[in-house]
């Protein structure tokens, strides 16, 4: 099992899911941005947190049109994993390959604090560690987090089973308590809240693993 | 040339930076103030004869997010 994890200038949660990664079992390496290509047989590629290019113009925007992008979003095409967290989720919305986007919090602050989840009905390897209407809690640790799409496409992720997590306790006015969302295959997923800041008891919480496990043993049973 | 974009946030999505702005206004004691709406204007320096068509092309491309965003041209 093979990831990447993709470093912008300006991220600053690659390390910490490259970890995450490792410690499921999936030999991770690191790519720059400015890489045209994915390594060979590439099977997850992380896009971590952090501020890519300072979040000029828009949180995400700039990294969505980098050359590793156009790479990332081939390798969705052919039915590959991409895992957006925070940061990630932002720029997957800005390259389209997940619906809506992410706004500046209703509350206008910066928000930086555990919060606890519901996990969806999604049949996803990304949800394959956890129970339907689970509770875990993650950190966020985000200024735009406010997800947001028009009616018709809200609909069409709560019908389709797409909607991956909730939050229990709305922290920044996300459209129908939406904290993270699956692409239509299941294979991408976008999330604000930091699985791989939870994936470790000695950071404070374990809730996370389970995503990254879940999914290594959903790829190896394949 | 130059062509100036404006892009502004689409008509019913929540702008919670126009809000803090109506509120920071009220405090100030600006009575009558019913919306504020927050967006930003880019300025392009261009190759003479850059069509329209090719601005709005970059708009759609990069600058506005058109989930969310409108944005308006102006050659100057």
């Amino acid at each position: 099992m093979k990831a990447a994890v993709l470093v912008f200038p300006g991220s600053n949660c690659d390390r910490d899911l490259a970890t995450a990664f490792r410690a499921a079992g999936f030999d991770t390496t690191m790519v720059w941005h400015k890489d045209a290509t994915l390594p060979d047989g590439v099977d997850l590629v992380g896009v971590p947190g952090g501020f890519s290019y300072g979040d000029y113009l828009r949180c995400g925007a700039i990294a969505a049109q980098s050359p590793i992008c156009r790479a990332v979003a081939d390798h969705a095409v052919r039915g590959g994993f991409v895992l957006g967290i925070c940061n990630g989720f932002q720029v997957l919305t800005e390259m389209r390959l997940l619906p809506g986007a992410l706004m500046r919090n209703t509350g206008i602050k910066y928000i930086c604090r555990n919060e606890t989840l519901t996990v969806g009905q999604g049949d996803s390897p990304f949800l394959a560690g956890y129970q339907a209407g689970q509770q875990v809690a993650f950190p966020i640790a985000h200024h735009d987090g406010n997800y947001s799409a028009d009616a018709e496409t809200l609909d069409r992720l709560e019908g389709d089973g797409r909607v991956a997590f909730r939050y229990a306790a709305n922290p920044n006015g996300s459209a129908r308590d939406i904290a993270g969302i699956l692409s239509e295959n299941g294979r991408v997923l976008g999330l604000m809240p930091h699985p791989e800041r939870a994936a470790d008891k000695t950071l404070g919480g374990s809730d996370g693993a389970a995503m990254f496990s879940g999914l290594a043993g959903a790829l190896t049973t394949a | 040339m130059k062509a100036r974009v404006s892009v502004m946030l689409k008509t019913g999505v929540l702008d919670p930076q126009g809000e803090a702005i109506r509120h920071a206004l009220g405090a100030l004691g600006f009575d009558g103030v019913d919306g504020v709406r927050q967006g930003k204007v880019i300025e392009l320096d261009l190759a003479d004869g850059t069509t329209e068509d090719r601005i709005r092309e970059m708009c759609d491309k990069l600058l506005a997010n058109t989930v969310i965003e409108n944005y308006q041209i102006e050659i100057l």
